[in-house]
């Protein structure tokens, strides 16, 4: 190696670990994700309540309910509620289909999320109007670890 | 494959009553590996529906971040006494079925 | 004189250092749990430890019901008195080498592995026949000896942490170790589904996973050692009510 080469690359090196830090992309963006479910609608915050624990604690299984407030008729009724996680290697959780005949938009179920992150549910109403809830959950792990025994 | 559902006994015409399922399954990621390192390959239900008196009410779409042995809840309209049927299929194309009748007064 | 004062309450010391007092009163692993945990124990029908106590009795339809018949009486307490001695085996045996032993004996079948979910299942529906009862496991007679070895494994130092049963579940129930609350490490719950494994697991389980963290070497399922631990910890349970499949986290 040559001394100039040397004098670059020293110096690069240093730089390193903060460069594959940021290659880890904590987060993933979601908003393409959303555009699509939405139909490029732009969603409208509010209108659908979400319940989790305040600290999730295990991964494994949150338990999440969703509710969105809509009367469930044949003309005015929620279709689809969508849950997306963005630090979950698959963000797309899970999408729930509903229509009049459910009479109520109400769903319930347990999720994994990968560490503490920010969740959406996005809600898909009649007449191509689209209702959205973004909140961070923390996420902890268990003292006694044991996978793979 | 194995599943539990719940529904109430009876119900009130044209009041949604809720309906509960539970079913036995892995959820593998396709991310974990064994403790020989081999990658575990993914395995999980994907397809979910529920029919009522013969009209589909719920229907869901997985992926791998639904918790193993998936649990999910959701309503129906009661209409009249019937038969409400709930379906899955894994990724592997396995499937299941449960079924439970509810009296509408 | 002052001598033997002196050495009188070394002793004493020592004896107190040797078995400490045991968790008064005494509180299922439960209880110790989040209100999410708690919850979905409770959960007559999404505690998805009930997924195994289905497949069990469809088990136990096929391969028990002939000999046994109706399982709510017939195996009603069976687990809340186990681990038990076996006149026929010579040795203490647990719910899981019980119902083995019934099927490799009286139906000439192969046994079945542990933590198979066949046997988990099994496990799971006979246990689930003693809800409410309490543990009552006999500890005098032929079975005192493995009692006494159960003991002392539970008051014995291990792994590289240098830590005995007792430091945690005697000595710091209640405390926090991480974000996790230290429970009693009552028994009565167990085969239980763990959040952690994302399926069913049985007592052994759960105590290898309990050597693992005090990086001990792990005695292998069904090991002698494990059995005796298992009876100590029923006859210190004894009293609590038995409520499985428990739900952990």
């Amino acid at each position: 190696m040559k001394r100039r080469d040397f004098v670059i690359a020293v110096p690069a090196m240093a730089a390193l670990p903060a460069v594959a830090q940021q290659q880890f992309a904590r987060t993933q963006d979601v908003a393409p994700l959303i555009a699509k479910l939405a139909n490029g609608v732009k969603p409208e915050a509010g209108g659908v309540e979400v319940e989790l624990p305040a600290v999730a604690e295990n991964g494994n299984s949150v338990p999440i309910k969703v509710k969105v407030p809509s009367p469930m008729t044949e003309a005015d009724h929620v279709s689809a509620i969508h849950i997306i996680a963005d630090r979950n290697p698959r963000s797309l959780v899970a999408t729930f289909n509903l229509g009049p005949g459910s009479g109520r938009a109400e769903i319930a179920t347990r999720i994994r999320l990968a560490g503490s992150q920010r969740l959406t549910v996005l809600a898909a109403l009649s007449g191509n109007r689209y209702r959205i809830s973004q909140q961070d959950v923390l996420v902890t792990s268990a003292a006694c670890l044991d996978d793979s025994l | 494959m194995l599943g539990r559902l719940q529904v109430p006994p009876t119900a009130k015409k044209g009041e949604p009553f809720e309906i509960r399922v539970l079913v036995q399954h892995p959820m593998e990621t396709g991310f974990r590996r064994d403790m020989n390192g081999q990658s575990i390959p993914m395995h999980i239900v994907n397809k979910l529906s529920c029919t009522y008196g013969g009209r589909k009410v719920f229907s869901a779409e997985m992926g791998t971040g639904m918790s193993a042995n998936p649990y999910m809840s959701f309503y129906a309209v009661a209409q009249a006494s019937g038969e409400v049927v709930v379906e899955w299929s894994d990724d592997r194309g396995d499937t299941g079925r449960v079924t439970a009748t509810i009296q509408v007064s | 004189m002052r001598l033997a004062a002196i050495l009188a309450a070394a002793a004493l010391t020592g004896a107190i250092a040797q078995e400490p007092p045991r968790p008064y009163p005494s509180k299922g692993g439960i209880e110790f749990q989040s209100p999410t945990v708690r919850a979905m124990q409770v959960d007559e029908f999404a505690n998805p430890g009930l997924l195994w106590v289905e497949r069990g009795q469809a088990s136990w339809n096929q391969r028990c019901v002939g000999c046994h018949g109706d399982a709510k009486q017939s195996m009603k307490g069976a687990s809340a008195r186990h681990p038990r001695f076996d006149p026929v085996l010579g040795r203490v045996v647990n719910l899981e080498q019980r119902i083995d032993a019934c099927i490799v004996t009286k139906q000439k079948a192969a046994p079945l592995p542990y933590e198979s979910e066949e046997l988990l299942g099994l496990t799971a529906f006979v246990g689930a026949q003693s809800r409410g009862i309490p543990m009552q496991v006999s500890i005098d007679g032929p079975g005192r000896a493995t009692y006494e070895r159960g003991k002392a494994l539970y008051n014995e130092r291990q792994g590289q942490f240098n830590l005995a049963c007792h430091h945690c579940h005697d000595s710091n129930y209640g405390r926090k170790m991480l974000h996790d609350t230290v429970s009693q490490g009552h028994p009565v719950d167990w085969p239980a589904y763990r959040l952690e494994w994302q399926t069913m697991g049985s007592l052994h389980r759960r105590l290898r996973a309990c050597y693992f963290g005090v990086r001990a070497e792990m005695p292998p399922y069904g090991a002698p050692d494990l059995v005796a631990l298992e009876l100590y910890l029923g006859a210190r349970a004894q009293g609590l009510a038995a409520s499985v499949p428990g739900v952990r986290r």
